[in-house]
Order: structure tokens, then C-alpha cells, then sequence
């Protein structure tokens, strides 16, 4: 089974690098860009029979650290 | 006083660490590379090192603090063993749990590498006890990632509970109140960015540091 599962900060965290990349993406032209928040994704194959609560471990202990991010995650 | 100094892949201030720890304590710490599994027996203290362990891949010290190592360390930590975190060493802290927040990006984006001001905000605790409360120090920060978050109720708390060890004295990183060092809610673990075992003698060009390894010995006991 294949996973993305995508990392994200929190609402209300600032977010130096998005709003660099926000900043840059101006000094190229691009108007009418209001905001840009960067994260991660992880592309994961795990056995078939991995059960939500299994990911869902493994984004809480690792992939995500929760108290600044927060993560979705999507099954292919 | 028979001391560790932790090893992890990347870690890069683990010698600057031994020799501040050898200057006070009179012993070499032992060196305990991160695939250990145990502390060696006798430790009374603990130093998580400054650097970049694996790379600062996934977020700064994430990885370093699921390493067996840092499994007894936590263990040792919850018996009231002191622990000090320096740079990396504090980004590993908060990520094993051992320390709340997190140790984002600096507000700046730069990598900040100069001496900075610091105000002792407690000169009770076992790391602090040879500093005045109040007092300002120089010691220098080399940090990427320095910029403390937390949500403000738990910096309240922190704050009301005397666990912001020390604060800058400037803006150095955009970190939440300033806050440059941070303590356990035991007191027995103390995180902070900026550099005290760089500040260890005068030749250094100064010598802030010397006084929290000087006080951690004598609050441990020879």
C-alpha cells in the first residue's frame, strides 16, 4: 500500500520559510499570492495490512512533532 | 564526579562539551555513542552536545532522540539524574519529550553565530546556583534553529513555574519571551541554545560558561 502523508504547521505558527518562498514568488512577478506555508511529504509503501492505528503511531512519535505540525494522511 | 558526554552521528560540540566538563570535574566524561543502550554505571550527569546529529534530517534532533541512547537517557532523567542540553543537545530534549515546545527555524532565517547577552532569569536551580538571578552573561549562540515555540499557556506556565532559565538579552532568533533556556518542571533538566562550555576560560574571551558547569558539580557532589 502506498501512503502520502502530508506534514503541515499549525495554524498560527509562523512560517519564516513560506513566507521567504511568498516573498520570492513576488520578486518573480506573480501577483495575487496571498499566503504560502511550506511542509513536507512523505511517500511511504507499507504492508497491505497496516492499520490506521499503526500510521498513525508512526506520524505522532516521528514523522510529525506535534506540537508545532500537524499531518493528513493519504492512502494511493 | 563520573560524567557522559553523549556521540551521536553529526554531533560536533561533543569535544568542547568534554573539555569544559574534564576542567571542572577534574575526570574525563566518558563518551557514549548513541547506538548504546546504557549509561555507563555511576553517571551523575549527562551532556547532550551541540551539532548537527544526522544531518538535522526530518526536523533538528528528531532522530537523535529516538536513538537507543536517548531511551535511557529519558529513563534516567524521570529518576532525577541532571541532564544538559546545548544547541542540538536541546533541539534533542524537546524532541524526546523531556523538555516542552519545539525549536523551530530561526525568525530570520539566517544562522545566527555571534556572543549574545543572557539574563539569568533563575539563579536557583542546580544548573544556574553559581549565577545571581538577574544577571547578564555573554556567551556565544551558532544556531539555525533556535527560535523557541509554544502556545501561551504553556509559556505562561513555564514562565509562573520559574522555568525559563535564561533569556536573551536582544533579539537573536525570534524565539517566544526570548527565551534562550528552559528547565524541567523537576529541575533536573536544563535545555539552551547559546554555548557555555565555549566560555570556559578567558582565553575563550570570557568565562560565563565556566560557572554552570562549576555549580552543576557542586549541586551533584563530587
Amino acid at each position: 500500500m502506498k501512503l502520502q502523508i502530508f506534514v503541515t504547521l499549525k495554524p498560527g505558527v509562523l512560517d519564516p520559510q513560506g513566507r521567504a518562498i511568498h516573498h520570492a514568488l513576488g520578486s518573480l512577478g506573480f501577483a495575487g499570492v496571498d499566503d504560502v506555508r511550506a511542509g513536507k511529504v512523505f511517500e511511504m509503501e507499507v504492508a497491505d495490512n497496516t492499520d490506521d492505528a499503526a500510521i498513525d503511531a508512526m506520524c505522532r512519535q516521528l514523522l510529525a512533532n506535534t506540537v508545532i505540525e500537524n499531518y493528513r494522511v493519504v492512502k494511493a | 564526579m563520573k560524567t557522559a558526554v553523549l556521540v551521536f552521528p553529526g554531533s560536533n560540540c561533543d569535544r568542547d562539551l568534554a573539555v569544559a566538563l574534564e576542567a571542572v570535574t577534574g575526570t574525563a566524561p566518558a563518551m557514549v555513542w548513541h547506538g548504546e543502550t546504557e549509561l555507563p554505571a555511576g553517571t551523575g550527569l549527562v551532556a547532550v552536545p551541540g551539532g548537527f546529529s544526522y544531518g538535522d534530517y526530518l526536523r533538528s534532533g528528531a532522530i537523535a532522540a529516538r536513538s537507543p541512547i536517548m531511551r535511557a537517557v529519558v529513563e534516567a532523567a524521570g529518576k532525577g539524574l541532571p541532564v544538559l542540553g546545548v544547541c542540538n543537545g536541546f533541539q534533542v530534549l524537546t524532541e524526546a519529550g523531556l523538555l516542552p515546545g519545539a525549536l523551530m527555524r530561526n525568525g530570520g532565517l539566517n544562522f545566527v553565530c555571534r556572543d549574545v547577552a543572557l539574563t539569568v532569569e533563575n539563579g536557583d536551580s542546580a544548573f544556574t546556583r553559581r549565577y545571581a538571578t538577574g544577571e547578564t552573561i555573554r556567551v556565544p549562540v551558532a544556531h539555525h534553529d533556535g527560535n523557541y515555540f509554544a502556545d501561551d499557556a504553556t509559556l505562561d506556565r513555564l514562565e509562573g513555574e520559574g522555568r525559563v532559565a535564561f533569556r536573551y538579552g536582544e533579539a537573536v532568533n525570534g524565539s517566544a519571551r526570548n527565551i534562550a533556556g528552559l528547565l524541567n518542571d523537576r529541575g533536573n533538566v536544563l535545555g539552551m541554545m547559546p554555548h557555555p562550555e565555549r566560555r570556559i576560560e578567558t582565553a575563550h574571551g570570557g568565562d560565563d560558561g565556566r560557572r554552570l558547569f562549576e555549580g552543576l558539580v557542586e549541586a551533584v557532589g563530587a
